[in-house]
Order: structure tokens, then C-alpha cells, then sequence
């Protein structure tokens, strides 16, 4: 059994799960603002106002006899992706990327007929993924096709950058990249690689998988030293952003980089993870307390995107 | 963004604690409930037993019983006397123990038990008139000796608590003088004693006492003196003229009332046995809370069906405590915030290991039946309800078949709560799905280690005896846990998930 003294774990200011709920979320995380994150749609509506992009919304279900529209409007559609407002982690999405003749084709590569398609629907509006069972709409989105330079990194799955961010200013970033282990979804703790990101130039740092220091990807090989986020200091303008959206102190924001529109929010998180501190090899603390000691917060999300830039920057 | 100060909270935990602790302080020592479980106190069974010869009339006895007497509490009386009549009368702050029968003949003996439990807070009462000296007339020779002897004494003392002492000792046969030979013989020492005292002014009556000692019959009161200093009665031994009384000296009857009176009957005498018993210091004090109605908030107020209800409740908090901290400071991870209570709740009645072995089994049958219903597709509530439906059948069987083959044990699968089995099941079938058997593991491995503790805790006699009694005691479990909701370290286990950190220091 190998330990770390807590002396040392505050030296490097780590963040732990006590602290992270009592002196952030309870404190900077208004409860009424969280059906706005627990929610992908109100999210996607919420950021809309706030010129940050997200998929670009097809269709909502929100009734059982909206269902038969469904068919109309997926007629002359190759790519799109089905999913539960509500749902969390990854639950009930549902990917189709082709079609063949009237049945479509799935990310995985199985036919499905779009009777089962239907079926999948209703269950979704009556809340089978949905936390606690109430029930659900159901929302359809256009595919995001992930830019082939940071594709080739992930095994199958859309790889995705998780900012933190803290009163409008993010303090930290990693990307994750899927893997065989976490089944092609990008959870660190079911064995997705997190990659830790400079907030300066949106270089990577260093890459945990199941916590440990690793610096190749486990199925397709490559090194993870070198990776390089395009247009950095617009994700972090749009994280940023989000604040002024939601409200909440304290959240993840969940990005993609699309080979088409570029940066793109997937959904936002009210209790993001702490592993993102083990990615990047160093604490959220030093930086949470920077962001609470200012004495004149930034108006601006770009203001406070370039400040977190010039502060957090470590290469 | 609500950053309150935390002094207020940091304030009202402490006055929770405090409350809590002097509370329960307070009433182990006034109402004398023991700190822990089995403590035993002394108590001492009297037996006065009275014996007289009927000669064929009606007969009314009349015992004198103690009322308070100093260094005891009465804890219960009784009286045990075939076909007779019984009461208790008090008059004129005294008591008399009476029983009447319409026709008594031949050689009857009555009993009166009391329980005597020692208690050195118990002093005397003051009178609420203070006695008056009697006026004493003598005839001579007598009152020329009862002068000089009193004028002896009167020049060697200077109180009247001194005169009594220098007038016993003046009086003892070795060193009598012609003056108390002439006055005194055996029967007559203790009225003349008290004669003498008030014809000195002092107020002076005579007291009969019982020496306790453990195991003796047929035992005789000894006559005690008594004089009033102007505050309380003073007792002194007549024979040694030491004062007070010894710590094994019950005094039976103060005053000058008569100690036994009987109508209808002639030889009548009194004896008294007694017995050195313990009874627990817990029952004790329950029974004498009972009497003084102090018990308005006890529980032992209420039917003995709530009773037992209310012992098993009152143990929650100390699961939820345990709970509380496992999940907050050590990191253990469970499924079902308080599932794990529940549990333990289940094992306080089923005991360990056969309370384990049934709720693995329900759990694991659980899990394969479930195994079937995902495939369904069923919407959440009637999953849930089916699967209720299946641990009832599950557990009918288990405990069927348990029996049929012998063992009783299979029987304590019902006291486990079926919903929460449901639950279980349920979230332990989702978590195999999301997340892989190895999570299943770990969290059920959590749940049942929390369980375990949170039983070893609960099933402990001193938890179920302090909680009970002393309900205020959950205010120190409720502060312990708002504290702990406070906690903003590291968890046990986070030391270890950051390990790899090590690196980058």
C-alpha cells in the first residue's frame, strides 16, 4: 500500500472531494441554476443566448405523437445523434452516422430499422434514462464529426476537452480520450485517458489512465506528449462564457473540437470530478485561491479567458 | 455565493454538545441513572415481623414504619399478612402500618418488608414547631441527686450537645457515683435520661434504630436518645454517648410515639430480619423515577411494545454516525447513502453471520432474477415493484426451505426490509451494467463493511443502554455530525487515489 502524507497533498494545493463540496459547489453553485446543466436542451438554449455553439439542434420530442414527425425529418439525414435531456453519463445516446437503404447504420456499425428507432424514443420520453425515473424529452442533434487531429488519438469516440471553470475564469483543462477499457466513453473512471492541457497554449502536459502516469495511448499507441488544441484561446473564451449563462462558480465545461465548426459545448457539469488535478500533475487550489483573492474581477470572458492564459500558464 | 461566517454554527454545535453532555450529567446524578450497563446498588430488605396471641376478639395492630429516616430511601413496603386488613396511616408526621381482622385467635404473625436503599443525601427534616423542653417535677431524694448530677455534667460541657455526652458518661455503671446509682436502674436509664435532659432545658425523646447487617434474623431495635439543638434532632448512643448516626443504623422510629400498639391480642412483639440484596443501579432508578415523577420524559413511560420500538430507533444515530463518518472521512464508498443502516438494523436482529449469510443470498438470487427483468425494458416503477415482489418471494423461500432443513436461522431473513432489499438489488444491477462487476464489488464490499461497523457498534449493550436512557446523548450525535458535514480535508481513502502525486511535488 503506497500513501501520501495529507501535509504533502497540501503543499501541492490538490483539491479533495470534502473540500470541493462545502467550499465550492454549496458555496458558488446555486441550487436553482442546476436543472439548467442537469438538462441538455435548457442548457443548449441557455448558452445559445450567450453565443457559445453547441451541435445544432435538429428536432425535440417532447410528446409520444411528435414521434411520427421524427420519420419525416430524418428522411434526407446521413449523421445525427438521439438523446435524453436528462440522461447522465452518456446513457441512452444514441449515434447514427449512415444509412442503408430505409434502415440506419449506428457509430458501431450495426442496422437498425427506424421502427427501433421509434421504440427507443418513446422510452426516452418515458424517462428510462433519466435520473430517478421522471420522465423525459427527447432531443436530436446534428453528428459532430471530431477534427481528424485529435480523433486519431481516441479509440472510437469523440474526444472531448473538460475546462473547469471558477467565477468565469478556467482554472484548469484536460482532454479526454476514450479507450477499449471505457468502452469508447470518455469517463476517467471507467478508464478513459485524461490528458492534461496547459492553460496557456493548449499543449498537453502529462496523461493518467485509472490515475496512473502513462505517455502512450493504451489502444492506438501514440505518444501523448505533443498534442496541440487549435483555436485554444477561443474554447476558452466560450467556457468562459458559460458562467455568464448559467450562473454556477463552479463547473466543468465539456467541449469538442468539429472538423466543420469548430469548438462546439457538449453539456456542462455542476460537480465535475477531481482528476483532472492528477492529469495536469498539479492542485486546483493555488488557482482557486488566485481567482477568490482578485481583488477587481474581469467583466469580460475574454478578459478572463487571456488573464487565466498569462496566470496558469506552466510551459 | 453565501459566504456566512461560520462562528454562529461553530457556536451551536458546542451548545448542542454541552446540552447534550450536562443534560445527560444531570440526570445521572439526580435521578441516579448509571453511566453503564450492569451496575449494581445496594439495597436493604427489612422484615419486621410481628407476633401476638389472639384470644378469639376482633384485633387492630399498629406498627410504627419509618417516614424518613436519615441516610436511607424507602424504595417499596409491603405488607404480607394472610386475611387481614392493611393500610398505612399517616397522622401527624407519623407513620403506622394497621391491620385489622374481625376475629383472631391463637398465634398470628404479620410482616412488613420495606427496601431500604442507601442514600447520604437524605438528611433529617427540620421540625416545622420547634420542640419545647417538659416541664419535669421530682421528688426527693431524687431530685437532690438529678441536681448534682446535672450540675456535674452542666460544669464539664458547654453545649448542650456536650452536657448530653458528659451526662450519658456520667451515667455509665462503671463510673456511677452514689448520686446516678441511687436514680438509675436497667429499665428505667433511658426515661430518666430523657427526664433529666428536660428537666435541664434541653429537649430530649427517645428513638429505636436497627443495626443493618446482612443476614441477621431476630433481631431487636436499640434504643437510641435524641436531642433538639435548636435546628434538628441529635442523636446519641446511650450506652457510649457518641453521636450521630453510624452508616449502618436505620433509625425505625423518632419521636415518642409507641412502636407497636395492639387491641385484641397480648405476648406481642416485634423482630426484624434483614437481607443485603443488589438490584441494578438502572431498574433502581427507573422505579424510583416512577415514584417521584420525574419520568414525565422517560421512556419508560410508554407501553413496553413502543418501548422496544423506540430502543431500536434510538440506535439509528449511532448508524448514521458511523455512516457519516465512514463516508466522510475515511472514503468508503457504499451504495445507498443509508442502506448500510438499514442493514445493520436487520443484523441487530438477526445477529451476524447468520443475518449475512441470509442477505448475500437474497442479494445474490436478486441480482439473477434481475439479470432477466433488464432485458425487459421495463420502465423504472414497475421494476422496482416486480422486484419487491421477488425478494418477498425470495425470502418466503429462503426461510421455507431453511426451516424445512433444519435451521431456524433461515427464519431472519424477514427481518430485512424488503424495500430496501429491492433497492439494493436494483442499484447493484445498474452499477454491474454502467460500471462492471468490479464496482459491484467494490461498492457492495463498502456497504457491507459499513454495515458491519455500524452493528458492531449498535449491538454493543452500552449504545442500546445510553441511548435509551439517555436520549439528550443524540444531541452530541447530531453536533458530531453537523461537524463532520463541515469536514473539508482529506478522506482516508484519497490519500491513496492521489498517491501518484507524489511525483509532481
Amino acid at each position: 500500500m503506497d500513501w501520501i502524507s495529507p501535509r504533502r497533498l497540501n503543499r501541492i494545493g490538490m483539491l479533495n472531494m470534502n473540500r470541493r463540496n462545502v467550499d465550492y459547489i454549496a458555496r458558488y453553485n446555486d441550487r436553482s441554476s442546476y436543472p439548467l446543466v442537469d438538462n441538455k436542451l435548457k442548457t443548449k438554449l441557455a448558452v445559445g443566448e450567450y453565443d457559445v455553439k453547441t451541435p445544432k439542434l435538429l428536432q425535440v420530442v417532447r410528446q409520444q405523437h411528435e414521434i411520427s414527425h421524427f420519420r419525416e425529418m430524418a428522411e434526407d439525414l446521413s449523421g445525427f445523434a438521439i438523446k435524453p435531456a436528462k440522461g447522465s453519463g452518456g446513457k441512452g445516446i444514441t449515434v447514427i452516422t449512415g444509412r442503408d437503404g430505409d434502415d440506419f447504420i449506428k457509430a458501431s456499425g450495426a442496422r437498425i430499422p427506424v421502427a427501433m428507432l421509434e421504440r427507443h424514443l418513446t422510452n426516452i420520453l418515458a424517462g428510462l434514462y433519466s435520473l430517478a425515473g421522471t420522465p423525459d424529452v427527447a432531443i436530436v442533434e446534428d453528428l459532430v464529426e471530431s477534427s481528424p487531429a485529435l480523433a486519431k488519438y481516441s479509440f472510437q469516440g469523440v474526444p472531448d476537452i473538460r475546462i473547469i471553470v471558477f467565477q468565469g475564469y478556467p482554472v484548469m483543462a484536460m482532454l479526454r480520450l476514450a479507450t477499449k477499457a471505457s468502452d469508447g466513453k470518455a469517463n476517467l473512471h471507467q478508464g478513459a485517458v485524461g490528458v492534461g492541457l496547459d492553460l496557456g497554449t493548449g499543449r498537453s502536459l502529462n496523461a493518467v489512465q485509472f490515475n496512473r502516469p502513462i505517455t502512450l495511448h493504451p489502444d492506438t499507441g501514440l505518444a501523448l506528449e505533443n498534442i496541440q488544441i487549435e483555436s485554444w484561446e477561443n474554447m476558452l473564451e466560450m467556457a468562459a462564457r458559460c458562467y455568464e449563462a448559467t450562473g454556477l462558480g463552479y463547473m466543468g465545461v465539456d467541449l469538442v473540437v468539429d472538423a466543420h465548426q469548430g469548438p462546439l459545448l457538449l453539456e456542462l457539469n455542476a460537480r465535475p470530478g477531481l482528476a483532472i488535478q492528477m492529469a495536469n500533475g498539479c492542485g486546483l487550489m493555488p488557482r482557486l485561491k488566485a481567482i477568490e483573492g482578485l481583488k477587481r474581477p474581469h467583466f469580460s470572458p475574454r478578459e478572463r479567458a487571456q488573464f487565466a492564459m498569462k496566470s496558469f500558464s506552466r510551459l | 455565493m453565501t459566504v456566512r461566517s461560520r462562528i454562529p454554527f461553530y457556536v451551536a454545535v458546542f451548545l448542542l454538545i454541552t446540552a447534550g453532555l450536562s443534560v445527560a450529567t444531570w440526570r445521572h446524578f439526580e435521578m441516579g441513572i448509571p453511566w453503564m450497563t450492569g451496575e449494581q446498588q445496594p439495597v436493604w430488605m427489612v422484615e419486621a415481623r410481628v407476633d401476638f396471641q389472639g384470644y378469639g376478639e376482633s384485633a387492630q395492630v399498629n406498627l410504627h414504619v419509618p417516614q424518613q429516616p436519615p441516610g436511607f430511601r424507602i424504595l417499596t413496603e409491603q405488607a404480607a399478612s394472610p386475611g387481614y386488613g392493611f393500610s398505612i396511616l399517616e397522622n401527624n408526621g407519623s407513620r403506622r402500618a394497621e391491620w385489622t381482622k374481625r376475629e383472631v385467635t391463637g398465634p398470628q404473625t404479620l410482616y412488613f418488608k420495606t427496601q431500604f436503599v442507601p442514600d447520604e443525601s437524605i438528611v433529617q427534616q427540620p421540625p416545622k414547631r420547634p420542640p419545647q423542653p417538659q416541664t419535669v417535677f421530682w421528688e426527693e431524694p431524687q431530685a437532690t441527686a438529678v441536681r448534682e448530677l446535672l450540675n456535674q455534667a452542666t460544669e464539664r460541657s458547654s453545649s448542650p450537645e456536650s452536657l448530653t455526652r458528659e451526662l450519658i458518661t456520667l451515667m455509665q455503671p462503671d463510673n456511677r457515683t452514689q448520686n446516678s446509682t441511687m436514680l438509675v436502674s436497667d429499665e428505667n436509664y433511658l426515661q430518666i435520661l430523657v427526664r433529666m435532659l428536660n428537666h435541664a432545658g434541653i429537649a430530649a425523646r427517645t428513638a429505636d434504630a436497627l443495626k443493618l447487617e446482612d443476614a441477621r434474623r431476630r433481631q431487636h431495635l436499640v434504643p437510641f436518645i435524641q436531642i433538639y439543638d435548636g435546628e434538628r434532632w441529635l442523636t446519641f448512643d446511650p450506652r457510649t454517648a457518641e453521636q450521630g448516626v453510624p452508616e449502618n443504623l436505620l433509625l425505625w422510629r423518632q419521636g415518642s410515639e409507641s412502636l407497636l400498639d395492639v387491641v385484641g391480642g397480648d405476648n406481642s412483639q416485634v423482630s426484624f430480619s434483614m437481607l443485603r440484596q443488589t438490584i441494578p443501579a438502572l431498574q433502581l432508578a427507573a422505579r424510583e423515577a416512577a415514584s417521584n415523577g420525574l419520568s414525565a420524559l422517560s421512556f419508560y413511560q410508554l407501553p413496553i411494545e413502543e418501548q422496544s420500538m423506540f430502543r431500536m430507533l434510538l440506535l439509528l444515530p449511532i448508524g448514521a454516525l458511523m455512516v457519516a463518518f465512514m463516508r466522510m472521512v475515511i472514503g468508503v464508498r457504499t451504495s445507498g447513502t443509508f442502506m448500510p443502516v438499514l442493514i445493520a438494523v436487520a443484523f441487530v436482529q438477526t445477529t451476524l453471520v447468520p443475518g449475512l449469510i441470509a442477505f448475500l443470498s437474497v442479494v445474490a438470487i436478486g441480482l439473477l432474477l434481475r439479470g432477466y427483468l433488464s432485458s425487459l425494458n421495463l420502465l423504472l416503477v414497475s421494476r422496482i415493484s416486480a422486484l419487491i415482489i421477488l425478494v418477498i418471494f425470495i425470502t418466503a423461500g429462503l426461510s421455507i426451505v431453511g426451516y424445512q432443513m433444519g435451521f431456524n436461522t433461515g427464519m431472519t431473513v424477514t427481518f430485512f426490509p424488503t424495500v430496501i432489499i429491492a433497492w439494493t438489488i436494483e442499484r447493484m444491477s445498474i452499477l454491474w451494467e454502467e460500471e462492471g462487476p468490479r464496482e459491484v464489488a467494490v461498492q457492495g464490499a463498502g456497504s457491507l463493511f459499513v454495515a458491519i461497523c455500524a452493528y458492531l457498534a449498535m449491538s454493543r449493550p452500552l449504545a442500546g443502554h445510553l441511548t435509551f436512557n439517555f436520549p439528550e446523548l443524540h444531541l452530541v450525535i447530531l453536533g458530531l455530525i453537523l461537524l463532520m458535514g463541515q469536514y473539508t480535508g482529506y478522506k482516508l481513502s484519497e490519500l491513496r487515489r492521489f498517491t501518484p502525486m507524489k511525483a509532481y511535488d
